[in-house]
């Protein structure tokens, strides 16, 4: 095999791990049968269907959603600050915070969320949705700090320091150069953060309160007792969604030119 | 200098704890250019920071046109600073990379748009008014980051180290562009530069510095003729530095002195009282530069072309005329 031959062999092996689980549960979500199967057996939208009419499917979606963006809004308010300190200011103590900002993703989600309804639902008698939002607002506030941070590195200080000469206030340089140049970090930490908050299983696992359930949780739960293609229908349309969320993302944001 | 513009007095700036500029005192009167000469490293940047106002001083003194602005805001002081790295405003056309300051200034719009145009066809880019910064040359970038200093008219224009990314025949052009800017607009301005050519070029005075003290502070032809101590002259171009102590074995002095120096064309190369050997030879078209290997140590020496020359291994025979000597102060303790 000659060296382009093994390129378009990788290139192909990448394609069919990243979209062939897509394929599959679109094709068996779309399928007309009354089993879970693929190749499908005929087509047709009757199981997309059947999910939307299910009404605890529809709450948790709301759920989900509203969960997603709040967080994630919650996480951009507070990591976009914290990351223009970390990497402007050098306040005292910079390392332990960007090691802070980091750990979430080695320690499993499964611990945290145990240890957040362990040491802090439970004994502070917290409700459930405002333990939910606090939860994923620390689940995401690492990828907006890392991810603006990132930003703000490869965004010269001389740059900022040139809006001030000029006579802008810290706040008028920040937002009028420093937000329009870090935007593209922020709509990848937007997307990043909304998907991961609506994707997230562990951490809300233990959330999760009676009436109170994400739609990841309640997909888990159906799955156990069934074996008609709704689930895959349901996760064909999520896929879509997310899909969708992206390009209105970059829409929404892209065309405000600050944050 | 009592009506001078600007003044430090004894300004001291630090990185923590490590002192960047201790006690700076530096004047600079209305309409004066002033280049602040040094080897990398020694402040030059950090004192430019501290007189924009980027950079607190942890002591001292900062007064421009008569009032303390040491605890006066960056922005609120009315000075212009030109970055090294241009520092153009990535996402904004050349236009309103140079309007920048007007609209914060809340100009009516028809004046703002005169007065960016002009400035930019001043710095002659004309015509590039819708192009963003990435599509620019390096010599143009660095003239919108002129106009965009100057269209404000602040009343004292900092520029560090402006051409050192440019290559050498911009480098020139852009020499005469800032001289020009500066007659015209009469504004005082520091141009920071490790280049001594540069520094003499352009400006009415150069200041000397080394590891954050001032080591010299004078016209350029006295810079350039008269370097008061060994560190200044080995910066201009003295490359022959020779201590009294040693030169009386062999001579009689003309004076007292610490050392004294020479450049390499002050050196006759073929007579004099002293004797070498040639190490090397470059031809370089007008002269030819030798580095002789004496008792002294190498010594290099320029003559011209012209000359009777002397091969690589040749005995010579060298003389390092006093009447041509810069006497020279001991250096202070780094
Ligand atoms: N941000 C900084 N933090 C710590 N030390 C610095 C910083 N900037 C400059 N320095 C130090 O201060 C000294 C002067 O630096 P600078 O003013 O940049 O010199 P120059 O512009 O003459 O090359 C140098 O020793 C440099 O290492
Ligand atoms: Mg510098």
């Amino acid at each position: 095999m000659n060296g382009r031959a093994l390129q378009w062999t990788a290139l192909g092996a990448v394609l069919l791990f990243l979209l062939g689980p897509f394929v599959i549960i679109l094709a068996a979500g779309v399928s007309d049968g009354e089993t879970l199967t693929f190749p499908p057996e005929g087509v047709s939208l009757r199981w997309a269907a059947s999910v939307v009419a299910i009404a605890e499917l529809r709450h948790a979606f709301a759920i989900s959603f509203a969960l997603a963006v709040l967080s994630t809004l919650g996480a951009l308010l507070l990591g976009i600050p914290a990351a223009y300190a970390l990497e402007r200011l050098d306040p005292p103590g910079a390392n332990i915070v960007r090691a802070v900002v980091t750990s979430p993703l080695v320690v499993p989600g499964i611990v945290v969320g145990l240890a957040l309804l362990r040491y802090f639902v439970i004994p502070l008698g917290i409700g459930v949705r405002p333990a939910l939002l606090a939860s994923h607002i620390a689940l995401l506030i690492p990828y907006a700090v890392r991810v603006v941070a990132a930003s703000l590195r490869n965004l010269r200080v001389d740059i900022e320091d040139a809006a001030i000469m000029l006579g802008a206030t810290p706040l008028q340089a920040f937002f009028q150069i420093v937000a329009p140049n870090i935007r593209n970090g922020v709509i990848a930490s937007f997307i990043l953060s909304f998907i991961t908050s609506f994707n997230q299983v562990p951490v809300s696992l233990f959330l999760s309160g009676p009436g109170i359930s994400t739609l990841p949780i309640e997909m888990l739960a159906r799955i156990d007792f069934t074996y008609d293609p709704s689930i895959a229908a349901l996760s064909a349309m999520l896929a879509l969604l997310s899909i969708a969320i992206v390009f209105l993302a970059e829409r929404l944001l892209g065309l405000s030119r600050y944050v | 200098m009592s009506d001078a513009f600007l003044r430090l007095h004894d300004v001291t700036l630090r990185y923590g704890r490590t002192i960047a500029v201790e006690k700076l005192n530096l004047a600079v009167s209305a309409g004066e250019f002033v280049a602040l000469l040094g080897p990398s490293g020694c402040g030059k940047t950090t004192t430019m920071r501290a007189i924009a106002g980027l950079l607190k001083p942890s002591a001292g003194r900062i007064v421009i046109d008569g009032a303390d602005v040491t605890r006066v805001a960056p922005n609120k002081r009315d000075v212009g600073l030109m970055f090294q790295s241009y520092a153009l405003f990535p996402h904004l056309t050349v236009f309103e990379n140079v309007a920048f300051g007007l609209r914060l200034r809340k100009l009516p719009d028809a004046d703002i748009k005169t007065r960016a145009i002009q400035a930019l066809a001043s710095v002659g880019l004309a015509g590039t008014e819708e192009k963003l910064p990435k599509e620019l040359s390096g010599g143009q970038q660095q003239r919108v980051a002129l106009a965009r200093a100057i269209v404000v008219r602040p009343r004292l224009l900092l520029l560090d180290e402006p051409l050192s990314n440019l290559d050498a025949r911009l480098r020139l052009e852009m020499r005469s562009e800032i001289t020009r800017l500066q007659r015209e607009l009469n504004l005082p301005m520091i141009y920071v530069t490790h280049d001594q050519v540069e520094a003499l070029a352009l400006a009415d005075r150069i200041i000397v510095m080394r590891a954050g003290r001032i080591e010299q502070d004078g016209t350029p032809e006295v810079i350039y003729a008269k370097p008061r101590n060994e560190f200044v002259a080995r910066f201009v171009g003295f490359e022959t530095i020779l201590t009294a102590a040693r030169l009386a074995a062999h001579a009689r002095l003309p004076g007292p002195a610490y050392a004294f120096g020479w450049r390499p064309r002050h050196v006759v190369v073929g007579t004099g009282p002293y004797q070498g050997h040639v190490r090397g030879a470059s031809y370089l078209g007008e002269t030819v530069e030798y580095l002789i290997e004496s008792e002294f140590g190498p010594i290099k020496a320029e003559v011209a072309a012209d000359a009777p020359r002397h091969g690589p291994g040749q005995a010579v025979a060298f003389d390092l005329p006093f009447a041509r000597a810069a006497p020279l102060a001991a250096d202070l303790p780094a």
